[in-house]
């Protein structure tokens, strides 16, 4: 019997197998175009990051990118087809042309930057590894998880670093392994684990899932670095600086100012550096095979990032995540765009 | 070939295109030859759309160390251990809940099939009720049914079920005393293998014996008593070289001895009560596929209802259950790669799952997989058809 991850592993081997040499640097600008719309990998359903709202609508800090990258490209943020990927499925689809842009809170990391012929364009979210436990174990921090059975999601680095933590302390663990964090989750709520680990983020959205959410807490502990970005595949350089900076003029839009309620307003600004990016002094998408006003397109539409972290996981979601190191650099954060010039 | 009415003088031979054996080599041989240029197109086409695209092929990865951990593994597994280990920790995990699966499923399968062709109005019923029922609820559903439904009604690692102070079931597993096996302790399997060589001795004599003289040894009791009662013997004798490691309440969770995950008993009942209700109606319709004369007949031969099963019923419906069993034995282990729906670390879930995505060489580790399960088939298949052979009709 086939479940659905083999019959799309199956499908996308198959089209690596057969597909002519010739289609394998495609130009996805061109195909996206005659397409209407752009083919984006997202999450299985993680609430703030990529999940569907009550209409049926996509939602999340990983689907801006994608809105974005559409905007950029369509001049319409709505014009996008979003696929659903396990953390399994994903690269294969990225790399068999399923999708043309995997956004689904990925972590950049060597092997997966240098042998799967896949690029990450920058870093939308700078996360970590860390655990949530049912409040009643007593337990404040993680060297007190000595023997504990862990839930965990396949195909992550978090399984890596998992087994690098507790070896490193030198404790034990035993790793339930799922395949989607939904059943991670329904894991660690029928008490098949202890533990439930992920990016820190993922936690505290699938703690406001948990039936009863004030019963598990997150510990403050964080034991690795999970820079989260989106990917495209390698080889297409022009689609490769498309995406790079449609996700650099949300961080610039924020930097100076530019919102979604106020970007028309700012087509006059004197300022020239909302002018470069707005596309009233030259045009700076042209390297890109874009129109003059591919950023005034994304932040009109979308939103510059910090509307798009508060919307989505900041204050003014359910997740309240604080914009700690994701705050721009000049408010005592990582994110720092190079200038549109 | 047929002597055709115009058939040309003897001495002249026709062309070869007109010779129809030598016409269907060459058509044979073509067909060879485009298979084979086929598949050099795929695995060339292969290669260079991986090297295109700046992919790593090729099976280096086995050796590199895998980094993750795996709950169970009948072998040495540690975070530090190879992806190429990997494949043999799913591979055994695979092999032994399919092989259990199948011990169980026959075993529950046969009995509810006789039972459903009991004269007893209540157990017939039963039989039906439970083959109605299981068969025609999706698999997928029942492993989940098992495994969450099953599972939230079990206490959790303090409130363990306790069995005296050496067996607990809780939400963890089923937790089992450990034998710990001393010096000495090498006698015992190895009066075991004897005491079976010599029970199959004994049966191939016994049977000898009767056919000659006409007179009966319980040869199948002695035999019984032989495999459990030598070793036994032998285990005192050398003063009990075992002894056992209690798991024990530490911390999380209990330690030492044998933990049975529930994963995995979840997935091996629901393949087991699954493919037992498929078994169940092909045991039953090889029994109602002999004639009931032979029954009668051997019946008036004045043979005992068991002899008459034995020997005359059960081996002519064997004839009739081996070929569709087989196709049983092979969708229960098939079946079982639903295993990483629940996170039970079979070769689908560990090598084709996590192994898969550290790598990122799906072909490769896709590949390795479909060829296992397919040698794992053919070999059942193997075996099933050589126990077809012996047991089919055998026509003089």
């Amino acid at each position: 019997m086939m479940n659905k991850k083999h019959l799309v592993l199956l499908a996308s081997a198959g089209a690596i197998t057969l597909a002519g040499v010739a289609t394998a640097q495609a130009d996805t600008l061109e195909d996206t175009r005659s397409r209407g719309a752009i083919q984006c990998g997202v999450s299985d359903g993680l609430p703030g990051f990529s999940a569907p709202d009550d209409s049926g609508e996509w939602q999340g800090l990983d689907v801006d990118v994608c809105r974005a990258v559409a905007a950029a490209v369509l001049g319409d943020a709505d014009a996008v087809n979003y696929i659903s990927l396990n953390a399994v499925e994903r690269f294969t689809a990225l790399q068999s042309g399923e999708v043309d842009i995997l956004s689904r809170n990925t972590t950049w990391t060597t092997t997966r930057d240098t042998t799967l012929g896949l690029n990450f364009t920058g870093v939308n979210f700078y996360d970590g590894q860390g655990f949530m436990v049912s409040t009643d174990l007593g337990i404040t921090n993680a060297s007190e998880l000595d023997g504990a059975a862990i839930c965990i999601q396949s195909g992550t680095t978090t399984e890596l670093n998992l087994a690098d933590y507790f070896r490193a302390n030198g404790m034990e663990f035993d790793p339930i392994v799922f395949d989607t964090s939904e059943q991670t989750v329904g894991g660690f709520q029928a008490g098949r684990c202890d533990v439930l680990t992920s990016d820190t983020s993922q936690l505290a959205a699938l703690r406001i899932q948990l039936d009863d959410p004030s019963a598990a807490m997150i510990l403050p502990d964080v034991i690795s670095k999970e820079p989260l970005g989106p990917v495209v595949r390698q080889g297409d350089d022009l689609w490769f600086n498309i995406v790079k900076w449609s996700l650099y003029a949300m961080i610039n839009g924020e930097e100076y100012g530019v919102t979604s309620e106020n970007a028309e307003e700012m087509l006059s600004s004197e300022n020239p550096d909302v002018a470069r990016l707005l596309g009233q002094d030259g045009n700076y998408g042209e390297g890109m095979g874009l129109e003059a006003d591919w950023a005034y397109n994304i932040l009109s539409q979308v939103g510059n990032y910090g509307e798009s972290f508060e919307r989505n996981v900041g204050m003014g979601s359910p997740l309240e995540i604080e914009r700690g190191v994701n705050a721009l650099w000049n408010q005592g954060g990582f994110q720092y765009a190079p200038p549109i010039r | 070939m047929s002597v055709r009415p115009n058939a040309r003088p003897v001495g002249q031979k026709p062309p070869f295109w007109r010779d129809r054996a030598k016409r269907a080599l060459i058509f044979q041989c073509l067909l060879i030859a485009a298979v084979i240029a086929f598949l050099f197109y795929v695995v060339g086409n292969v290669q260079d759309n991986l090297s295109s695209r700046g992919i790593t092929t090729g099976f280096g990865f086995l050796s590199n160390t895998a980094g993750f951990g795996i709950v169970q593994s009948l072998i040495d597994y540690s975070s530090q251990s190879t992806y190429g280990r990997t494949f043999f920790v799913g591979l055994l995990n695979t092999l032994l809940v399919g092989g259990l699966g199948v011990i169980a499923a026959t075993i529950v399968g046969f009995i509810v099939g006789i039972s459903r062709l009991s004269p007893n109005w209540l157990i017939a019923k039963l039989a039906a009720a439970y083959i109605e029922t299981f068969r025609n609820i999706p698999l997928l559903l029942q492993i989940f049914f098992w495994y969450f439904a099953v599972l939230r009604t079990l206490p959790s690692a303090r409130d363990s079920l306790a069995f005296g102070e050496a067996f607990f079931l809780n939400v963890r597993g089923l937790y089992l005393p450990q034998p710990l096996f001393e010096s000495g302790f090498g006698l015992i399997p190895v009066t075991f293998v004897i005491a079976i060589i010599a029970s199959v001795a004994l049966v191939i004599w016994a049977k000898r014996r009767q056919e000659a003289t006409g007179k009966r040894l319980p040869a199948y009791w002695i035999s019984f008593a032989l495999i459990f009662g030598l070793p036994l013997l032998v285990m005192f004798a050398t003063g009990v070289p075992i002894t056992w490691e209690m798991p024990e309440l530490r911390g999380f969770n209990f330690r030492g001895g044998i933990t049975v995950i529930p994963e995995f008993l979840a997935l091996w009942f629901a393949l087991s009560i699954y493919t037992a209700s498929f078994i169940a109606e092909i045991v039953r319709s090889g029994i109602q596929a002999i004639s009931h004369g032979q029954t009668e007949a051997a019946q008036a031969l004045s043979l005992p209802r068991n002899l008459v099963l034995r020997l005359v019923v059960i081996p002519q419906a064997l004839r009739v259950i081996i070929p569709p069993l087989t196709s049983q034995y092979l969708n229960l282990i098939k079946n079982s790669s639903l295993a990483t729906a629940i996170g039970y670390p079979d070769l689908v879930s560990v090598f084709a799952g996590t192994t898969l995505n550290q790598t990122g060489q799906a072909i490769e580790v896709i590949a390795m997989t479909m060829a296992v399960y397919l040698t794992i088939s053919l070999l059942v298949s193997m075996f099933m058809n050589w126990f077809n052979a012996r047991v089919a009709l055998v026509e003089r």
